[in-house]
């Protein structure tokens, strides 16, 4: 075989590998889409958009896909209240103000808190953040949306941080230097200059948190409980869509039953919520990357 | 005024990261406090059992290494290659762009979509059935993005001269990439493999969405064999709601841990040689 042979099939397999990760995005929508196309011959589009009620596995089944949403978005918003402002003033921190070895010591440390396992997150929140929280409030219910939602913006801040720092630390520092010159102090500077000009960088990291968010799953499996409700109540068990998936995964569903199939409508859902919102996060990205460029 | 607003800010931005790091320290503080005490070499080389003073995580802990294995085996030649490939060939065509983009996204799909995937396509389509061979498949296609990316950043490292001296000498591309540049980003790559394990060995929600069962009293004695792994024998056990299996729990939790801590150690020993061969 001659070089020139070799060469031309060794660039072909390594592009073979390269599109396999094409392929992975392929199966993934194409093992959702056949499930769940046939879920969806049974139980009509609107009824599982737009039911409040999600009975799959009782005897009077309803297919209301809402409860399991709100549950969701539910544990997310808790979660982004702690992640989002601590995320970004760690980040404004380790960015403007801290001295050089003190980051060098801190991003580490910040590395292990986003590379404990979930599942450890989720012992956490179950025997240790629920009863402490129950001292606070007695109605707190032992599962609930309350605490995996704190110990998930926990775990989701480390990534808020560490992408809006890389956002801030893109910035010019001829701009900060025009604000100093200009008398002002470093949080102006910081407030007022620097967040604003790395805004696109970090609204992508704020949206790559969301998406984080909503596709968590173990922490809320172990801790929020499994009763898909349409509340806002932080206090009572709900069950969100990652958790779903988990307790019918948990069982022995026999194949090719509307139950079965279930998880891979609602894991479609998942997949289009989080696919649409890490495709707005890298376009963000992409401009920051631009303007500064 | 204006420099008090600053300190109270500057006060107020460290405290958040204290918190975080104080956190941090609770959780670990609060699982050695809990399990601390159960850990004993009985616990290492028993078995599940229905007793929780007699279970162990040995079955769980030959799983959770069995499963690593082959996903290392399976993650590493393809993300390699794909990572060549982005960077030394198809740099700048539009393929390529498609594919990086594809990438980045992969990297941010939660991970029991990946499970759903496996289930689907290696479970069902491929009939692996619940096995070591179709955990680890789920598992490597779960760390490609991250193996990928850290090899683009292993390769990028080693400078052009080194390519251009290469093919000075007449070696064709593929000759200075195999002869060269692999061996000079190896210990780069072999970090970001480790790094990408570290976070699929702690991954419970993709196996248990392929179906790897919770209770299985006996260590895996092959790739078909039927597994379970310690972060699913963990939410076995916390799911549980006698107090014993809780301790059991965090028990395991200190197991996963330490596994954890000892592959980063690695990862950082490896980085640490190939810094200092760099300069040498």
């Amino acid at each position: 075989m001659s070089t020139r042979t070799l060469e031309w099939i060794v660039e072909r397999v390594l592009l073979l590998c390269a599109l396999l990760s094409v392929l992975t995005t392929a199966g993934i929508i194409g093992v959702l889409a056949v499930e769940t196309f046939a879920f969806l011959r049974v139980v009509p589009v609107l009824d599982f958009l737009t039911g409040t009620e999600w009975t799959p596995l009782f005897s009077s089944q309803k297919f209301g896909v809402l409860p399991l949403i709100a549950g969701t978005m539910l544990v997310s918003a808790i979660a982004m209240v702690v992640a989002l402002p601590m995320g970004l003033l760690s980040a404004v921190y380790l960015s403007e103000y801290a001295p050089n070895n003190l980051r060098r010591v801190v991003k580490p440390i910040l590395e292990i808190l986003a590379g404990v396992p979930t599942v450890v997150y989720g012992y956490f929140a179950l025997t240790f953040v629920t009863p402490m929280l129950q001292q606070v409030f007695p109605t707190l219910s032992g599962f609930n949306a309350l605490s995996p939602g704190l110990v998930m913006g926990l775990m989701i801040m480390p990534l808020v941080s560490s992408l809006s720092e890389d956002a801030m630390q893109a910035v010019p520092r001829g701009l900060r230097e025009g604000s100093y010159a200009l008398g002002a102090t470093r949080m102006q500077t910081a407030l007022k200059v620097v967040v604003p000009a790395a805004f696109s960088g970090i609204t992508a990291a704020f949206i790559l948190a969301v998406s984080r968010a909503i596709g968590e799953t173990m922490i809320v499996a172990i801790a929020a409980g499994q009763q898909p409700r349409l509340t806002g109540n932080p206090f009572v068990p709900i069950e969100t869509m990652t958790a779903y998936i988990v307790q019918v995964s948990l069982g022995d569903t026999p194949q090719g039953t509307i139950e079965y199939r279930t998880i891979f409508a609602v894991g479609m859902l998942l997949f289009v919520m989080t696919f649409g919102l890490n495709l707005i996060s890298t376009w963000l990205r992409e401009r920051f990357r631009e303007e500064y460029a | 005024m204006r420099k008090h607003a600053d300190r109270l800010f500057q006060a107020l931005s460290m405290a958040t990261l204290i918190i975080a790091l104080a956190a941090l320290g609770v959780l670990i503080f609060d699982i050695v406090k809990d399990g601390g005490s159960r850990l004993s070499w009985q616990f290492l080389t028993n078995i599940a059992s229905r007793n929780a003073d007699e279970a162990g995580v040995y079955h769980a802990l030959m799983g959770s290494i069995w499963v690593i294995l082959i996903t290392a085996a399976l993650s590493l030649p393809i993300g390699v290659a794909a990572a060549i490939y982005l960077e030394e060939y198809g740099t700048r065509s539009r393929v390529a762009r498609f594919i990086e983009l594809n990438i980045a996204n992969l990297a941010a799909v939660p991970s029991i979509i990946y499970g759903l995937l496996g289930l689907g396509l290696f479970v069902r389509i491929m009939a692996m059935g619940q096995s070591v061979m179709a955990g680890a498949s789920t598992l490597a296609l779960l760390a490609l993005p991250v193996v990928i990316l850290s090899t683009r950043e292993a390769l990028r490292t080693v400078p052009s001269t080194i390519r251009e001296g290469s093919y000075a000498l007449g070696a064709t591309k593929w000759q200075t990439i195999w002869n060269q540049v692999l061996p000079m980003a190896l210990p780069g790559i072999l970090t970001g493999l480790i790094l990408a394990l570290s976070r699929a060995i702690g991954e419970t929600a993709p196996l248990i969405a392929i179906g790897a069962l919770t209770y299985i009293p006996f260590a895996p004695d092959g790739i078909w064999s039927k597994f379970t792994v310690l972060p699913i024998q963990i939410f076995n056990w916390v799911s549980r709601p006698q107090p014993e299996f809780k301790v059991n729990a965090a028990a395991a939790i200190l197991v996963l841990l330490v596994l954890l801590l000892t592959m980063n150690a690695v990862a950082v020993v490896v980085r640490d040689r190939f810094q200092s061969r760099g300069r040498g």
